[in-house]
């Protein structure tokens, strides 16, 4: 869910209006971000709401990027160095798996910003946990801060008779347990709901179409807690400059 | 293959090789998910290492027939929560160690299990088997509109490889309810329909759909033969029935 997790904080920071918010796709073989945004075929920037993706690129959907490294860092760099963002508040990044070439690229071309750290996907199973910490460690070892881990799709509740069920099997405790073994916070737990997927493949917000939804309420608290991270920051990098 | 993370490639590799074996096949899974590899704890056998002899690293063995043999990079870390931050190039030159550097044996078929994309483990693994004949790809989906989009990509990539497309796998489609036994409007996740349709393929070629189903997710926690011991289960008509079209689908082209 980092795709889905990337869209909605988009649209939950740039709610106020005062912010300028830009999104950056760095999925280069993978491009989720058009379609979740719904700007599929045009690169439409809202009032203060930017996006860049590869996705904005190809000519048609049935495009592969079938490209190595070297030449994703570049294109990687160009999003950064040649698109006009403006004066922006947030960087959102959404990155494909891993911790390879686009992971370091986009360390390593941000370090001179200060970047306010990484908000760490993942789904409650150990298959998933087990590549988490791996991203963590990533982090550390670049140095990364990480803001907090959000697991998502914990619990599904059956809409006929309203009786949650495990899809993924929490088997070695879920995020909380690893939140704790490995000393980093967690923001919060996503249940699944099949309208965040139908909502996300019409390219329309969740937060806005389902705002009563048990779903949104832990999204809005999720990014809540990620403001309030990054306002802090902010107010101690000031203190040491 | 998939464009998308999490669909269930790493899932189908496992079950693959396992009803493979149940037909008395021998089977080898190469995992290439050398930053997020899966293969090994799905299959319990996360503690093991591998050693070298004279034809080069023996791969991990399973099970006490052996009858399947595992190499990932899962073997070689000093610790199971080491990052490998590594790029392109340093990953595809082990990519083809594993295939050339590998005690691997007689075996019937090799299962490669990718990340998902169309990037360097992909390009290195194609060029590195293309000696031997590739049989060809299975991509795996999800029933959404954003992971349809991504098997478009997926389907190109197999093309300008030359890559055969031995079927497209609708993974995680339906989910039955265990406590009132209602078929969630078909999906847990939102469904556009049948995914072969979706992408119009000539000829169509679907090679199963799988429901989402916990007793799998939970089999593959706990490293269990899941074909062995759970013939009941929803999932598993359509694992044995993908894994015979591979079956039939190997008998013709040798
Ligand atoms: N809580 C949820 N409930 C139901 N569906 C969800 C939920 N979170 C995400 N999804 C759906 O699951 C699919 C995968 O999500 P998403 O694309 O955000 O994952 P990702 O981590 O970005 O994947 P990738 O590794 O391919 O980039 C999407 O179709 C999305 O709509
Ligand atoms: N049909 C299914 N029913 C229930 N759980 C499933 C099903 N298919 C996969 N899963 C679970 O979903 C998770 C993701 O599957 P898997 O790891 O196979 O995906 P992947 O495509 O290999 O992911 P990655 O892109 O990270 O390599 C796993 O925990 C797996 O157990
Ligand atoms: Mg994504
Ligand atoms: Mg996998
Ligand atoms: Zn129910």
């Amino acid at each position: 869910g980092k795709s889905t997790f990337s869209a909605l904080l988009a649209h939950g920071l740039a709610a106020d209006e005062t912010k300028q918010v830009a999104l950056l796709d760095i999925d280069i073989c993978g491009p989720s971000i058009p379609k979740m945004m719904g700007l599929e075929g045009e690169q439409y920037v809202e009032e203060n709401l930017g996006v860049m993706s590869v996705g904005f690129l190809l000519s048609s959907p049935d495009d592969a990027v079938i490209w190595r490294g070297p030449k994703k860092n570049g294109l990687i760099k160009q999003f950064l160095r040649d698109v006009d963002w403006g004066e922006v508040d947030y960087l959102i990044v959404d990155t494909p798996p891993g911790t390879s070439d686009e992971h370091l690229s986009i360390v390593q071309y941000l370090s001179a910003t200060h970047i306010d750290g990484a908000v760490i996907v993942t789904t409650p199973q150990e298959v998933s946990l087990q590549d988490v910490r791996k991203e963590i460690n990533f982090c550390r070892k670049v140095k990364l801060p990480i803001i907090g881990v959000v697991e998502n799709m914990s619990g599904f509740v059956c809409p006929k008779c309203k009786n949650e069920s495990q899809i993924f099997p929490p088997t070695t405790g879920g995020a909380e347990k690893m939140c704790q073994n490995m000393n980093v916070s967690l923001l919060g737990k996503v249940p699944l709901d099949p309208e965040i997927g139908k909502r996300c493949d019409r390219g329309q917000s969740f937060l806005a179409e389902a705002p009563e939804s048990p779903a949104t309420l832990s999204y809005r608290n999720i990014i809540q807690r990620i403001q309030e991270y990054c306002e802090q920051h902010h107010l101690q990098e000031e203190k040491i400059m | 293959m998939s464009g998308k993370g999490g669909v269930g490639k790493s899932t189908l590799s496992t079950e693959l090789a396992l009803a493979l074996r149940n037909a008395g096949k021998r089977v080898g899974i190469l995992d290439v998910d050398l930053c997020g590899p899966s293969i090994p704890r799905m299959l319990r056998v996360q503690d093991s290492s591998v050693h070298q002899c004279d034809r080069g690293w023996v791969p991990v063995f399973v099970g006490h027939d052996t009858a399947i043999a595992l190499m990932s990079i899962g073997f070689l870390l000093e610790r199971p929560d080491d990052a490998v931050v590594w790029r392109g190039p340093k990953k595809n030159a082990l990519i083809k160690q594993f295939v050339s550097d590998v005690a691997w044996g007689d075996l019937d078929f090799l299962i490669v299990d990718t990340p998902p994309g169309t990037s360097d483990e992909h390009i290195s693994t194609v060029e590195a088997l293309r000696p031997h004949q590739l049989l060809g790809a299975i991509l795996v989906t999800t029933p959404q509109a954003v992971s349809v989009g991504d098997v478009r990509r997926e389907l190109t990539f197999c093309r300008k490889a030359g890559l055969q497309i031995l079927g497209i796998v609708e993974n995680m489609s339906g989910f039955v309810c265990p406590h009132c036994s209602v078929i969630n409007c078909g999906s847990v996740f939102f469904i556009l329909g049948p995914t072969g349709s979706e992408l119009s393929l000539s000829p169509p070629c679907p090679t199963g759909c799988v429901p989402l189903d916990p007793q799998l997710s939970q089999s593959l926690e706990e490293g269990r033969d899941f074909i062995q011991e759970f013939p009941k289960s929803s999932a598993f008509p359509a694992l044995t029935h993908i894994a015979q079209q591979i079956l039939d689908t190997s008998q013709k082209s040798s």
